[in-house]
Order: structure tokens, then C-alpha cells, then sequence
């Protein structure tokens, strides 16, 4: 288990001058992931908050080789340079190892970029791929993704007057990348720091593709003051709206234990993008969201039984 | 940093150094300031873990203070701070700067 | 010594391939250039190259993966052709502003709607402007010995290439041709020396970053340069070709132009028609002459002013529609490139064989008929272009 002191020695990989909002978990997250690193890595990036706030010509907050083409093929682009890695690497060019990491968020994972990241998945590269889900498109001013949690409001997806918000669940990308039967699946959160370590380090040992789906809490996009970003996830986590969990070679195991199971209504009363909900008639759409999540609990536990 | 032409520039929009973003000063942004109790720090570095900006100073795995150049003043981590130790205050700028 | 052997133009191009033995190709399958890429795998499949070939799921991500390899410093590699060059569209200028020199062959085939497997060249043509370097071949020989400059040139400037064929008419069709040896290739394009490279992890660079106004700009100025420059380093490329292979390369090439008083300008496989059709018409006493672009980007624009200035009408042949511009692509890059001139030739404009449509040698002779009327002072009609070969 990584200890934070020991952590804490290593070079920051992430400069400090990138332009993410005040609270942003965006570089909470990655600079957990570069501090979990025992290797050098090389980071993809989808084009979204992350890749716009870090890389503003001629700054960079990246102390580690970084790459961003464009919006859907991050899991393409790094396909590529892992490819040229083996090649150069076969022909004597290069001698060190290397670990690859591409990284996108929601909109470049479960929507644009969902076919680029199978193919990659499917070709077997040796690669992590690492899906930074804030739940929207924040990036160009929140508009509803397929990651966008059922009635929540976006600007796509906005609570009127008769369509209270998003009026679909969210697609379930974890499983999807189960499906692809590749050796290491995950999801975690920044606020839980050594799990989400553990993982990305687990993920690195793989020889092959790796999936961790990272929930990332966006305080402007889920409107929450900038402090909570850590409690929030921490919450998502005890609502099992984000249960921490890892399939290892086809073995689901939760990695987190629930001890006292949080209400999901209580997660979302926090948040702005969820408050007409809690407009007398909604009471419904509570009920289902709850009963969805209670569902989906109890099928993982079912899963990690198998 | 210098804005060079078009003849000055490397190539193909590269940034040939990295972690440059260091010399973009984002302190600036902030409107309230961490201040910290080093009596009260028990050095558990959770703060450090959670800052967004990289921007608290650890010397041999002692918190040694902020980097406020780059500090937004988020507040997570007085937040996160145990809620036994509480070491990290946040004051309003305008406080400090009067 | 040179081999004589027979291919078709997709042979030709992936034997090139297997010459170059590049670091990495991404590719995904499309007619009529699918089997440029068959061919390749079983190269490898076979064990005579070393190279990594990535079976992408799409053209689009077949590109990313090439830029992820180049940016990677990897001697990079592709093909595709009409829709597969379409879905690579947004990629095309990626690769080029980020200045990699990934080589590309394309094999010109129409554009859906309606689907048509044929060769025309809207799918290039309609690439133009992506900052990619054009060179179009003639026939199996050329897309041959262009694939081996290619590599040279884009590594020499920094700059994507594309060679193209025409679709079925060169790319399927049976041609002898000669190859170098193995090592005449290996020793002509040398090694692959980048500049930069995101897997040299002590020096982390950023590939890709964002440009507000401030930046912008400068960059595509800096891009466009490269583009201009890049024409001394193509002749000469060309030039030290002839020296290896007894075949020169320029950008244009003149037949019968130096006292020509009608000309036609075409690319690709119609040059050759055409080549048969001013023979013909010379053996009669017309003064008939022939310039074809084998570089159509950069764009050799002082050059084709030189040698077509005397000429008195010259018909541009177009093998893709501007659909409603003023003429079609060449049509409007010949116009400016004349535009210059104090004295001015009269220029028509012809589009043709659009979707495979077979352009013979009556079409071209009828479009030297009509030359040979204006340029006695005949009728000039003011429509932007003449369709050849088209049921009305
Ligand atoms: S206020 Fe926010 S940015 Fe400033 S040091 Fe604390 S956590 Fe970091
Ligand atoms: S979280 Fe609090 S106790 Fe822990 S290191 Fe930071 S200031 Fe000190």
C-alpha cells in the first residue's frame, strides 16, 4: 500500500499555472495517477477540460511526454505511439520501458471516442486507458453526455417545464469495457487516493489493455462550492452511485466495503444540477434513480460472488 | 515569456519543455487565501494529495507552506484537513491585503 | 540491375511499401486501394518486414494512430482512398499542423453520394487544402518510384504526403514497370533521424497544444512557409531519383509544350490518353501539346506559367467538380497562376469522368477540336465548364 509520505518524495509531474476551474478533481486526479507511476509514462489526451486547462501555448503543465490530437481518438493516438514504441523498440532504436496512458473524459469515452477506445481495447495494446468522467461536456459549457446521470440538468438536457432534465440513465461504460474481456477493469474516485493509486499501479503491471473509469466531480457543472469536490466523491462512493470496484481476469471484486449504504437523495440535494427534483411531483424520478442504483448494487455483489 | 513570430517558433505548435505552465501565475484568481497552523499540522499530507494546483510545499514529509503564485484558493484543503487537526484556515484576501 | 516485372498500381505501391520497410503502417481496408493494405499484411504476415502494421477499426482512427506514431518518431505509414479519406478528413490537418511526415498512398476514387467505387478526384481534390503534400501518378511506375520520394520529402520538410493513383484504371491495371533492388531503396531513403519525440521521456515535449489568438496564426504562418519551401527540396529529391533510376521527376511535366498552340493540362492516368492524342494530332501538323501536374500541392505555380505563357488556349481537364464554383479545382489554380502574365492564354475549363467514367480518346481529341476553334478566334461560350462524356 502506497504511503503518502513515501509519495511525496517523487518529482510533481504536474505543474502548478494550469487554467482548471478553482476545486477542479481534473488534477487531483492526474497528479494521483503520475505519483502512482513506477515507470515512465507517456500521456494521451482527448481534447476536453483537462487537455484545454493544462496545454494553453506556450505553457504546459505536463512534466511527462504528452500528446492531444483530437476529441474521439485518444485511445487511436496512443495506439499509435505504443505501436512505434514496440517498433523502434524491436529494431533496437530505444531501450526503455515505457507505460502508455491515454487518458479522455466522458464525452470522449462513452460518446465520440466509444469506437476508437473498442478498437484499441480489442487490438490488444498495452496501454491504460483512463476515462476522467465529470459527467457532461464541462468543457464547452455542460451540455448532456451519455455518462450524464439521469434527471440531471444540462444545457442540452435542461429541466423545463415539462422535461424535468435528463430523462435517460447513464450508459454503464464500466461494463461495456468488461465486455471487451481485457485483463484489468476498475472504477475509482480521487477522494479515495489509495485505491484509485492501487489501481493505476495494478492497471501499469498489466502486459496489455487496462480500463479505469475515474469519477471526476465538476463543482461547475454539478454546481457545488469548489471545497466539496473530495466530500462529493466520497459520497458517490458511500450512495453506490459509484461503487470502487476491479475486475481482475474476469474476477469482479469490490474494493471498497459500504459500510452504512448513503441515500442517493442526499448526494444529490447537494447539487445544483439535481435541485428541481426536489420539486413536489419528482418524487418519482427520486424513486426510480434509487431504485436503479439499489439494483445495480446488488447485481455487482452478485458479480463479486461469482 | 517572450511571444515570438513565426520564424522564432518551434515547429508543429510543440512545447519543447515541459511543466512551463509553472511560469503562468494563477494566484491571482483567488479570492480566499490557506493559511496554515504549523502547531496544529500533524503532517498527514492529505492536503497535499488533494490540492488541485500543486500548490503546498512539502520538504522531507513536512508541509512547509503554499505556493501561492499558483494557489486558486479552493479550500479543499482546509477542508480535507482531519476534522480533529483543522491546521488550514482560509481568510478572504482582502483581509491580508487590506 | 533493374527487375522488369508486371503489376498492377496497388502491387507497385505495396511492394514500395515493403521496400521503405517502415516503422509502422495504420490502415483500414477500402476499395479499390484495399489491396495495398492485403498485400502489405501478408508482407508481414509472411515475415519479410519487420514492420508493425496496426488493423484500425476506421480510417479516422488509422490516421490517429499514424499520428500518435509519428509524433513517436516512428517512419509512419498509410493508405486509404474516397470515403476512407473522407473520414480521415479532421486527421488530414492534424497531421500536417503538427508537421509529421507520414506518407500516405491514396488511390482516387469518387465520393458518395450516390456510392460509386470508380476512379475521379474529388476525394484528393477535395483534400487540398489539409496541408498535405499532393503528388499524382501517371501510372504503376510512377506511384512506384513517387512512393519511394515521398518518404524522403516528408522527412526532408516535415510535411504528410499523399501519392495517389487513379482508382481501377491504375491501381487494378497490369502494367511492366521496373523495381530497384531491396537496397537501392534502403540506401535512397536512409534512415529516419527525428527531431523530436513524445517516447523520449527525459526531454517531455507537448504535442498537441491549445492556441488562443496570441499563437494561432503564427503557427499556420510557419506551416504554410514549409509548404512553399518544399518545392527546391522535391525537384531535387526528383533529380538524385533520375541519378538512381535513370527516371526524372519534376513538378510538371511539358510534352510537345515548347512550340505548342493548344495545350491540355491534366493529372493522373488521363495524361496518358492524352499523351497518344497529341502524337496524333503532331503527325497531322497541329500544334498541339500536353502539360501534366505531378504536384499538385504545393502548388508549382511560377513553373506552369513559365512553360504554358506562349500557349494560345489551353483546355484544364478537372476529374471533380467545384459543384456550382467557378470551374473545378485545377481550373481555378491554372487561373491564378497565369494571372500574372502580362499577355494571358485563353483558358476552358472541362470536367470528365466523374465516377469511373471512361474518358477515350475521342473526348480528348474533341477537346483539341474546340481549342483549335478559339484559338482562331471562335466562340468562346461563358459557361464556368464543359462537361465531357455526359448524357444530357
Ligand atoms: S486552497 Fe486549493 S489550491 Fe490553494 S493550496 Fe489549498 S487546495 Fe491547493
Ligand atoms: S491535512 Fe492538515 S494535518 Fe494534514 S498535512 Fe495538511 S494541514 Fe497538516
Amino acid at each position: 500500500m502506497a504511503k503518502l509520505k513515501d509519495l511525496s518524495k517523487k518529482q510533481e509531474l504536474l505543474s502548478g499555472g494550469h487554467r482548471a476551474c478553482a476545486g477542479c478533481a481534473h488534477p487531483i486526479a492526474i497528479r494521483q495517477i503520475l505519483m502512482a507511476a513506477n515507470m515512465p509514462v507517456v500521456i494521451g489526451c482527448a481534447t476536453g477540460c483537462l487537455e484545454v486547462t493544462t496545454t494553453i501555448f506556450p505553457y504546459t503543465a505536463w512534466k511527462v511526454p504528452f500528446i492531444h490530437s483530437a476529441f474521439e481518438n485518444s485511445a487511436a493516438t496512443v495506439s499509435g505511439v505504443e505501436t512505434a514504441y514496440r517498433a523502434l523498440k524491436k529494431r533496437g532504436k530505444l531501450d526503455k520501458d515505457i507505460k502508455f496512458i491515454a487518458l479522455g473524459g466522458d464525452g470522449g469515452t462513452y460518446d465520440i471516442g466509444f469506437q476508437s477506445l473498442s478498437g484499441a481495447m480489442e487490438r490488444g495494446h498495452n496501454m491504460i486507458y483512463i476515462c476522467l468522467d465529470n459527467g457532461a461536456y464541462m468543457n464547452t459549457g455542460i451540455q448532456r453526455s451519455s455518462a450524464t446521470p439521469k434527471g440531471a440538468h444540462t444545457t442540452t438536457s435542461p429541466a423545463g417545464k415539462v422535461i424535468p432534465g435528463k430523462r435517460e440513465f447513464r450508459k454503464d461504460m464500466t461494463s461495456c469495457m468488461i465486455a471487451h474481456n481485457i485483463p484489468y477493469i476498475a472504477q475509482a474516485v480521487p477522494s479515495m487516493w489509495n485505491d484509485l493509486v492501487t489501481k493505476v499501479q495494478k492497471a501499469i503491471a498489466v502486459d496489455g489493455p487496462a480500463f479505469i473509469n475515474i469519477l471526476v466531480p465538476c463543482r461547475l457543472g454539478w454546481g457545488y462550492p469548489p471545497e466539496d469536490t473530495i466530500e462529493i466523491g466520497r459520497e458517490a462512493i458511500t450512495s453506490c452511485y459509484w461503487p470502487l470496484y476491479e475486475v481482475e481476469n474476469g474476477k469482479y471484486k469490490i474494493t471498497h466495503a459500504i459500510k452504512e449504504k448513503t441515500s442517493i437523495a442526499d448526494w444529490m440535494k447537494k447539487q445544483v444540477r439535481f435541485k428541481h427534483l426536489f420539486n413536489p411531483g419528482n418524487e418519482s424520478i427520486l424513486e426510480e434513480i434509487q431504485a436503479r442504483i439499489d439494483q445495480d448494487w446488488e447485481r455487482l455483489n452478485e458479480l463479486c460472488k461469482m | 515569456m517572450k511571444t515570438l513570430g513565426w520564424k522564432g517558433l518551434p515547429i508543429g505548435g510543440l512545447i519543447l519543455e515541459g511543466g512551463t505552465a509553472q511560469q503562468y501565475i494563477t494566484g491571482g484568481w483567488r479570492t480566499m487565501r490557506p493559511v496554515i497552523d504549523t502547531e496544529k499540522c500533524i503532517n498527514c499530507l492529505t492536503c497535499w494529495c488533494y490540492c488541485p494546483d500543486s500548490s503546498i510545499r512539502v520538504e522531507n514529509e513536512k508541509i512547509t507552506g503554499f505556493d501561492l503564485d499558483h494557489c486558486k484558493g479552493c479550500g479543499i484543503c482546509a477542508k480535507e484537513c482531519p476534522p480533529k487537526v483543522q491546521a488550514i484556515r482560509m481568510v478572504a484576501e482582502s483581509e491580508i491585503r487590506g | 540491375m533493374a527487375k522488369r516485372v508486371a503489376m498492377t498500381g496497388n502491387e507497385a505501391m505495396a511492394e514500395a511499401m515493403r521496400q521503405i520497410n517502415p516503422d509502422v503502417v495504420a490502415a483500414y481496408p477500402i476499395t479499390p486501394a484495399t489491396e495495398i493494405v492485403q498485400i502489405f499484411s501478408s508482407f508481414v504476415a509472411d515475415g519479410l518486414i519487420d514492420t508493425e502494421f496496426v488493423n484500425a477499426e476506421s480510417e479516422h482512427s488509422a490516421m490517429s494512430a499514424c499520428i500518435g506514431s509519428a509524433a513517436a518518431g516512428a517512419r509512419t505509414m498509410t493508405s486509404t482512398s474516397s470515403q476512407g479519406l473522407g473520414l480521415m478528413w479532421e486527421m488530414l490537418y492534424i497531421a500536417s499542423g503538427l508537421r509529421l511526415p507520414i506518407v500516405m498512398a491514396e488511390v482516387n476514387r469518387a465520393l458518395s453520394a450516390p456510392i460509386n467505387i470508380h476512379c475521379d478526384h474529388s476525394d484528393t481534390m477535395g483534400a487540398r487544402d489539409a496541408g498535405w503534400i499532393q503528388i499524382f501518378s501517371e501510372n504503376a511506375q510512377e506511384a512506384y518510384d513517387n512512393m519511394i520520394q515521398a518518404v524522403r520529402i516528408a522527412e526532408r520538410v516535415l510535411l504528410p504526403i499523399m501519392v495517389t493513383t487513379d482508382g481501377f484504371i491504375i491501381s487494378h491495371g497490369m502494367e511492366t514497370m521496373e523495381l530497384l533492388s531491396d537496397d537501392e531503396v534502403k540506401g535512397f531513403i536512409g534512415e529516419y533521424k527525428p527531431q523530436h519525440s513524445i517516447l523520449d521521456v527525459e526531454h517531455p515535449i507537448t504535442v498537441g497544444a491549445i492556441d488562443f489568438t496570441d499563437y494561432y496564426f503564427e503557427h499556420k504562418r510557419q506551416q504554410i512557409e514549409a509548404m512553399n519551401t518544399a518545392i527546391p527540396h522535391i525537384v531535387e529529391i526528383g533529380k538524385e531519383f533520375a541519378q538512381l533510376s535513370g527516371r526524372g521527376y519534376d513538378l510538371i511535366e511539358g510534352y510537345m509544350l515548347e512550340d505548342a498552340k493548344i495545350a491540355i493540362v491534366a493529372l493522373g492516368s488521363t495524361v496518358g490518353t492524352a499523351r497518344v492524342v497529341v502524337d496524333e494530332l503532331r503527325n497531322k501538323g497541329i500544334k498541339a501539346g500536353l502539360l501534366k501536374i505531378r504536384v499538385f500541392r504545393p502548388f508549382p505555380a511560377k513553373e506552369i506559367a513559365d512553360v504554358l505563357q506562349h500557349v494560345k488556349t489551353i483546355a484544364v481537364m478537372d476529374r471533380s467538380d467545384g459543384v456550382n464554383g467557378r470551374g473545378g479545382p485545377v481550373f481555378g489554380e491554372i487561373l491564378a497562376a497565369l494571372y500574372f502574365l502580362i499577355e494571358r492564354p485563353i483558358v476552358v475549363n472541362y470536367i470528365y469522368g466523374l465516377g469511373g467514367r471512361d474518358t477515350d480518346m475521342k473526348q480528348i481529341q474533341d477537346v483539341y477540336k474546340y481549342l483549335k476553334i478559339v484559338a482562331a478566334g471562335g466562340l468562346l461560350n461563358d459557361r464556368p465548364a464543359e462537361y465531357l462524356g455526359v448524357r444530357e
